[in-house]
């Protein structure tokens, strides 16, 4: 961890800096309560039950993960009306299927938050569908849990991208596959605003590391045959590949690149503890593919939950129980502890709660609100598959700081409000 | 130099044998009845699912491939005379239907076997040249792909069902007022055409993830490779297949499958421009010029 490239200083000079910004944001939240509560608009949120929106790929090219977040997200509302719901009232989910159409995701986000007058919207997979809504949100000044990991830099008062980020995934984790493969490496990517931008962190993390990323390529989504790209990489010979592709289309490249018979170690931040492509594509094509996540199925028996079994219990035929599922359970459950904590589902008063520094315990373990920037401390696992696709766990980094948004681009949210997504 | 050669000749047939498959049950449905089949992906995908579910079953591959074309044909003879049949003539009413057809179909694939189903491995394990390893199963679509250009030739030009049904084709009453019973024409030229779609999807099950989706990889590429061929699937499809496939490899292998794709969109934008009529309207073009000028 001390090769994650920001200095100890920084570190240290952060800590400090963060007290600081607690202790502002808790009397800027009071003043801000004391001073604009309107009494009727409080009490019209405060009758019935609370609403849980929910926007996501139950259908379409991105539904292997969608039905894992829906059973997630019917998981967590069916155990906190177990508990007595959200302030004693009982708790309600509004679900919408986006159908993976990022128009869809629009027009779903806008008749969730007018029309269903929902309290909270935990919703997307994409980048391409959070970013279609963000402006949405923003103006409704709605309160929105993106539990997904993203290529990071969200920085924005009405988000909270409880996921990991690369921070989580890619810091810790380029160095340790640099130093058992070697320096080389060749990227591949979905072109979209994720790809591009995991890309642009591994590139600055294998250079960081005195690596060099010989070749890159950058694939529609759409693409499903990759014969040329698979000879490309061959003709370059990388020591380590990284291999960002989303979605079902994309995932063939799995089975193409071992019936050609490639055989080079991957590193990736979203496949396997997504999609499961471990579990769907027959042994070898994902052996030697290394990922870091904040959960997944075959890592619940050494962390002590029963969260498959929990969510099966709702879900009886889902495929698999990956790391955006346990991260949708978390997110409904973080916001589930900030509204106790507000007292009340005031969205303002909820937001300045879960800025306060919200903690739950996950399937991934511990899991909390990072106040400056909204996303969350949480623990990070390094996994590969072996030649049998049995998955081992390699390290553990436990509660890694998502720090590079609040150190290197000054997001501070209960500060200088903001909603721009930094680039590296 | 010879490493260099077998690579570009390998892209080239993968590419021709990827379009060609995708292509050619839509060509026969379009070039012979006039039916736009926007179903063809998703006749691409029980192809697809059929395999699978044999294979996976232990049945061989091969066997399983068979079975699956079988199916789809079948049930595309069911289709065209619930629904097609009373649509001919009516191009935009049968452009709609199918359309819903499709859908109908993916999605009740997913209800019926959620998102995703296990699917099996390409066979025949891999090869190299050079430095460069290459999947036996590619050269293997490439071969199949020719020999089902010279079957559907032979099909066509030297049987009795393929001068019926070209017969049908060229002037549908007086081929019925002859004796040829034309809606059973019209009824297997759409099995025939929908037994290749599933053939296709078959074949392409091994490559690629089995999802009620599937046939949405390669609804462009097919609806490409019909509109710059032409109406003869025979004569346009092949030659469309090979150009653009020229077009794809060697864009793909230089500057990466963004831009091949690019390239095959910019190409069928030209093609359509300078040849309304496809390749195949080209060829019949030179094939009528007048004698003189032989």
């Amino acid at each position: 961890m001390d090769t994650n490239g920001f200095g100890q200083s920084a570190v240290a000079a952060k800590v400090s800096r963060r007290q600081l910004v607690k202790t502002s944001a808790l009397t800027a939240g009071a003043m801000a309560l004391a001073s604009k509560i309107d009494v009727n608009y409080a009490l019209a949120q405060d009758e019935g039950p609370v609403k849980i929106g929910w926007l996501g790929d139950r259908t379409g090219d991105f539904s292997l993960v969608g039905v894992q977040k829906y059973a997630a997200a019917e998981l967590a509302v069916k155990e906190l009306n177990e508990k007595g719901g959200i302030l004693g009232r009982e708790v309600q989910l509004v679900a919408e299927d986006a159908q993976s159409d990022n128009r869809r995701y629009q027009e779903m986000a806008r008749k969730l938050l007018l029309q269903d007058k929902i309290d909270v919207l935990h919703a997307c997979f994409t980048s391409a569908g959070r970013e279609a809504i963000r402006p949405i949100i923003d103006q409704n000044k709605a309160i929105f849990f993106y539990n997904n990991q993203y290529e990071g830099g969200v920085c924005d008062n009405y988000v909270f991208p409880t996921g990991c980020v690369p921070d989580h995934q890619v810091v810790p984790f380029m160095p340790a596959v640099m130093d058992k493969f070697g320096k080389r490496v060749y990227t591949i990517a979905a072109d979209y605003n994720f790809g591009q931008l995991t890309a642009a962190w591994c590139k600055k993390f294998v250079e960081a590391n005195g690596g060099e990323v010989i070749g890159e390529e950058f694939i529609p989504l759409d693409v499903s045959q990759f014969s040329t790209t698979i000879t490309n990489i061959q003709n370059a010979a990388p020591d380590i590949l990284i291999v960002l592709l989303v979605g079902i289309k994309q995932s063939s490249f799995y089975e193409q690149k071992n019936s050609a018979g490639m055989q080079v170690p991957m590193a990736t931040t979203v496949n396997m503890g997504q999609a499961y492509e471990h579990k769907r594509f027959p042994a070898p094509a994902l052996s030697n593919m290394y990922v870091t996540v904040n959960f997944m199925e075959e890592l619940a028996e050494g962390l002590g939950t029963d969260f498959p079994e929990r969510v099966r219990s709702v879900a009886p035929d889902l495929e698999y129980v990956g790391m955006e599922c346990a991260a949708e359970y978390e997110g409904i459950n973080m916001y589930a502890l900030g509204a106790e904590k507000a007292g009340t589902t005031e969205k303002d008063a909820v937001r300045k709660a879960l800025e306060s520094g919200i903690s739950f315990e996950g399937p991934g373990g511990t899991v909390s609100i990072d106040p400056a920037t909204h996303h969350t401390v949480r623990n990070i696992y390094m996994v590969h598959a072996d030649e049998n696709h049995n998955i081992v766990l390699d390290e553990t980094f436990e509660a890694v700081r998502p720090d590079w948004l609040s150190a290197d681009m000054g997001c501070d949210l209960p500060n200088k409000p903001d909603n721009t997504q930094y680039e590296p | 130099m010879f490493d260099g050669l077998f690579n570009w000749f390998y892209q080239f047939q993968v590419s021709f044998s990827f379009l060609l498959l995708s292509a050619i049950g839509l060509a026969v449905i379009f070039g012979m009845m006039g039916v736009i089949n926007l179903a063809h992906g998703e006749f691409m995908m029980l192809g697809a699912y059929a395999t699978t579910f044999l294979a996976v079953k232990g049945v061989p591959l091969a066997l399983a491939i068979l079975i699956g074309a079988l199916a789809v044909g079948v049930f595309g003879a069911v289709i065209e005379m619930l629904v097609i049949r009373r649509l001919y003539g009516r191009l935009l009413d049968s452009v709609a239907a199918t359309w819903a057809i499709g859908l109908i179909l993916s999605q009740g694939m997913l209800i019926l076997t959620g998102p995703s189903i296990q699917g099996v491995s390409s066979p025949f394990g891999s090869f190299s040249v050079g430095a460069i390893s290459y999947s036996w199963y590619r050269i293997v679509l490439g071969v199949v792909s020719l020999l089902l250009i010279a079957g559907l030739y032979i099909l066509f030009m030297k049987t009795e069902f393929g001068l019926r049904a070209r017969a049908t084709i060229q002037n549908q009453p007086i081929a019925r007022s002859l004796g040829v019973d034309t809606a059973r024409m019209y009824t297997l030229t759409f099995a025939l055409g929908s037994a290749l779609a599933g053939l296709a999807g078959g074949l392409f099950a091994p490559t690629a993830t089995i999802v009620p989706f599937f046939g949405t990889n390669y609804t462009v590429e097919a609806f490409v490779t019909v509109i710059v061929g032409g109406a003869n699937a025979l004569v346009g499809t092949p030659l469309a297949a090979a150009s653009l496939g020229v077009i794809n490899a060697a864009l793909g292998t230089k500057y990466g499958l963004y831009i091949a794709r690019v390239g095959l969109l910019l190409t069928t934008i030209v093609i359509i421009r300078v040849l309304p009529t496809g390749i195949s309207g080209l060829v019949e073009r030179w094939r009528m010029r007048p004698a003189r000028q032989r």
